[in-house]
């Protein structure tokens, strides 16, 4: 299985060469944001207002951690379901998101988006939050604090474990079920 | 009667709810040690591999197993003949309330319309049953979103019968597939009302994971269901494999003769509960 070590913000070429069923190491910055944060941020583009981060080769967590214990930058913080942020992504992804991270089906929408515009959809292991907040270096509440474990967060991850579930070239690697009988 | 002070109550819940959300069940953990050994795709061990580590890291640092740590169920069976001075369901309420919070567990409990959180992460869900004698039994359930919102509630017709059960379970762990984090444990419950169905469906996940049915028949229809829904081959985390569901534990009561009623608790991975007796 190939592994890829890759930094954020993420490029066409980043993306180009994943397929799905791929191990990725991510680096840098990735920002954190779950349902009511994907609705507020619909909120600010439908005003013409910025975003708090740039969605230009921008990775987004569907994440809403623990809270963070003394001495440690983050709690628990493994993905969440991403289907309902599935009415949300198309409009991030033409504006230039590259990745989403979480676990679970994609809508059709969402994976014809990220055909058309490049980019990945990646997924972490579902309640493994503990582990996986071992490679969150950093993090830091950029936007909208009043919505708590939901707030968008900047975080900072250091070889961040994923998989490619669905790639820019309609490829999926979830098991299909076996319905047959 | 016999009296059992508040304070006792409320100190015992806040350790349950830290101690249940750091420290994975036995039962659990010896599945996906057998799940480690057992699974036929290199993807699915992976996971398993993965799930038992964060099993450790988490009972070590005490950072949650799961960042969703829920909202807090509690099943109650109190004796006819204990009192509370004060109230069972403020010392629970208060003891859920420290717990999350001395224990950094997550809030997840919100508006359902404005989505604004509570803050608190209450109120507690509680069941409450009288039985006879001076007893208390208070267990408690850290139940997730994701796989709460992959359950289902529906009201078959009689003709339906055991075949329109499994065929209704079957298609509704088909469909939720890799959302709900599989390996997955299914409460079914069958027969009750449309309120009773699902209560003694989720409350069904409170037995251990290896145990028997007492009723020989109602053991192998669980058998006959996990059988079956493990054939979907949608494995830990989706990913493919024979363990897409850990086990099944059905309840049952009965029913208005137009009716048969069924509900489906989907359980993720990280089956978090733990009991106290007073």
């Amino acid at each position: 299985m190939p592994t890829y070590s890759l930094n954020t913000p993420l490029t066409d070429a980043d993306i180009e060469k994943l397929r799905a069923g791929d191990v990725v190491l991510l680096n840098g910055i990735i920002y954190s944001g779950r349902d009511a944060a994907h609705k507020k941020l619909m909120e600010l583009l439908d005003k013409g207002e910025p975003l708090p981060f740039d969605l230009k080769g921008a990775s987004i967590y569907y994440v809403g951690p623990s809270p963070a214990p003394p001495g440690r930058p983050i709690g628990s913080a493994g993905p969440t379901t991403s289907y309902r942020m599935d009415a949300y992504a198309p409009r991030l992804i033409a504006l230039g998101l590259k990745a989403t991270i979480g676990k679970g089906k994609r809508s059709d929408e969402v994976k014809k988006a990220m055909a058309g515009h490049k980019a990945v959809y990646f997924g972490a292991t579902g309640g493994a939050g503990a582990l996986l907040s071992k490679c969150i270096t950093a993090s830091k509440v950029i936007a909208f604090d009043e919505l708590g474990p939901e707030a968008v967060r900047e975080m900072t991850v250091q070889d961040f474990p994923l998989l490619v579930i669905n790639d820019a070239f309609g490829g999926e690697l979830y098991a299909k079920p076996n319905l047959e009988d | 009667m016999k009296e059992i002070k508040a304070a006792d109550i409320s100190a015992a819940v806040a350790r349950m709810c830290i101690s249940a959300n750091t420290r994975l069940p036995d039962d659990v953990r010896r599945k996906f040690e057998e799940g480690l050994a057992n699974e036929t795709t290199a993807a699915g061990k992976e996971i398993f591999r993965q799930l038992i580590e964060n099993a450790d890291l988490s009972f070590d640092t005490k950072l949650p197993l799961c960042q969703d740590c829920g909202l807090a169920v509690f099943y109650v069976e109190m004796g006819e003949e204990v009192v509370v001075p004060g109230g069972i369901n403020k010392a629970i309420n208060e003891g859920m309330v420290k717990g999350y919070q001395d224990g950094f567990l997550r809030k997840s409990s919100c508006d359902p319309l404005t989505r604004k959180n509570t803050g608190d992460n209450g109120p507690a869900i509680i069941h409450m049953d009288m039985v006879p004698g001076d007893g208390l039994k208070i267990s408690y359930m850290a139940k997730g979103g994701g796989s709460e919102n992959m359950s289902r509630v529906t009201m078959l017709s009689p003709s339906q019968g055991w075949e329109g059960i499994k065929k209704f379970v079957v298609n509704r762990v088909a469909e939720a597939g890799p959302n709900p984090c599989p390996p997955i444990i299914l409460g079914v419950g069958i027969g009750g009302n449309f309120e009773i169905a699902p209560k003694i469906a989720k409350k069904a996940l409170l037995r251990k994971l290896d145990d028997t049915h007492p009723d020989a028949k109602i053991a192998e229809m669980e058998a006959e269901l996990l059988a079956a829904v493990n054939k979907l081959g949608i494995g830990p985390m989706g990913l493919g494999g024979s363990y897409t569901c850990l086990a099944v534990k059905i309840a049952m009561a009965p029913c208005h003769i137009a009716s048969l009623p069924l509900a489906v608790n989907v359980q993720c991975h990280s089956a978090r509960h733990e009991e106290a007796e007073f």
